[in-house]
């Protein structure tokens, strides 16, 4: 399944979650990045559930407070 | 309000762009920012908008001027070392403009004071430094009204987005809450590279600048990254707002700021 994470298309396995994606990402403090697929916010209950598919665009968005 | 002499000459490399003209110019000498913070973001946005004309620029922050700031908080010389931060602020841009207002506010932006200290201004820059203050001016210009542009930088890294009232979601749709003290890097210890203010601090400014003056197209909904390791930005796009957001969203539950607990290392 081929995916665009981070504007990087790539290929990625199938029934991706995710959950799973921030792990195949290596994604730190997987907790705290708000996700957007296809320009809808993910809520964070269902990261373990929700299914990526074919051709979804993917953002992870981190938090950066330092303003110093 | 017609220009003097040396107001055109001051301005004229902004009254020559037929974007801002005397039209734009006039629009800038009229406008109102306030900053929250005199550190990395706020020393170039302080800067940049004094001398823009912009004719009342408001500074809040409550710190003194530390030999560890002058890195990157390039507003400040080490003669102003010991010095409250938003007099040292204000020297320079009075300094670089005698035609702007300074309004220095000495205190942290908290709940009791945040609608006030906004109320009179047109545009607010977010340049704090933790996240209890980026959720309290998000939160207080949401409820105001207000446009305002939110900025965080980190190491090698700094983003920034601007909300308007109506136009694409606001800091909480995107983060909905601060990360607990522990979870994300924010303190001291993470370290930041100086130009990094620099760069994000100053298109803090230009959202400022194109808001007043009503040109061009703001960061609303939409985020804008930067890496000064791969030099690479990415404006990534910001789904719309959260119809459940707490604070923007259809039935809030944040009708008043309020704070959050300070981050365990601001005590240290
Ligand atoms: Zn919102």
């Amino acid at each position: 399944m081929v995916l665009t994470v981070g504007g990087t298309r790539k290929e990625y396995p199938a029934e991706l979650t995710v959950a799973k994606l921030l792990e195949v990402e290596k994604v730190e403090m997987p907790l705290y990045v708000t996700v957007s697929i296809n320009d809808e916010f993910v809520k964070r209950e269902e990261f373990e559930t929700a299914l990526l598919k074919e051709d979804d665009s993917v953002e992870f968005l981190y938090f950066m407070g330092g303003g110093f | 309000m017609s220009f003097s002499n040396e107001q055109m000459t001051r301005y004229s490399r902004h009254i020559i762009l037929k974007e801002i003209g005397v039209k734009g110019q006039k629009r800038l000498m009229e406008g109102r920012v306030l900053i929250v913070g005199a550190g990395g973001l706020g020393s170039p946005a302080a800067l940049y908008l004094a001398a823009a004309g912009v004719g009342v620029i408001g500074i809040v922050d409550a710190d003194e001027v530390d030999l560890s700031n002058l890195q990157r908080q390039v507003i400040h010389t080490t003669a102003d070392v010991g010095r409250l931060k938003v007099q040292s602020a204000r020297d320079k841009m009075e300094a670089i403009n005698p035609d702007i207002k300074v309004n220095a506010y000495q205190t942290l932006a908290v709940a009791d004071n945040i609608l006030d200290l906004i109320a009179d201004y047109d545009f607010v820059i977010d340049g704090s430094d933790n996240f209890p203050a980026k959720f309290l001016i998000n939160d207080a210009c949401v409820i105001a009204g207000k446009a305002f542009s939110h900025a965080g930088i980190i190491r090698f890294q700094g983003q920034l987005m601007t909300y308007v009232p109506g136009q694409g979601p606001c800091y909480r749709c995107v983060f909905d809450s601060p990360p607990p003290p522990d979870a994300v890097p924010t303190c001291r210890q993470a370290g930041v590279i100086g130009a990094m203010g620099g760069v994000i601090g100053s298109l803090q400014a230009m959202e400022a600048v194109k808001y007043i003056a009503g040109v061009g197209k703001l960061l609303t909904g939409s985020l804008l990254t930067y890496d000064a390791l791969t030099m690479e930005f990415r404006k990534i796009g910001l789904p719309p707002k959260r119809s459940g957001c707490a604070v923007c969203g259809e039935h809030p539950s944040i009708t008043e700021p309020f704070d959050y607990a300070p981050a365990v290392c601001e005590f240290q």
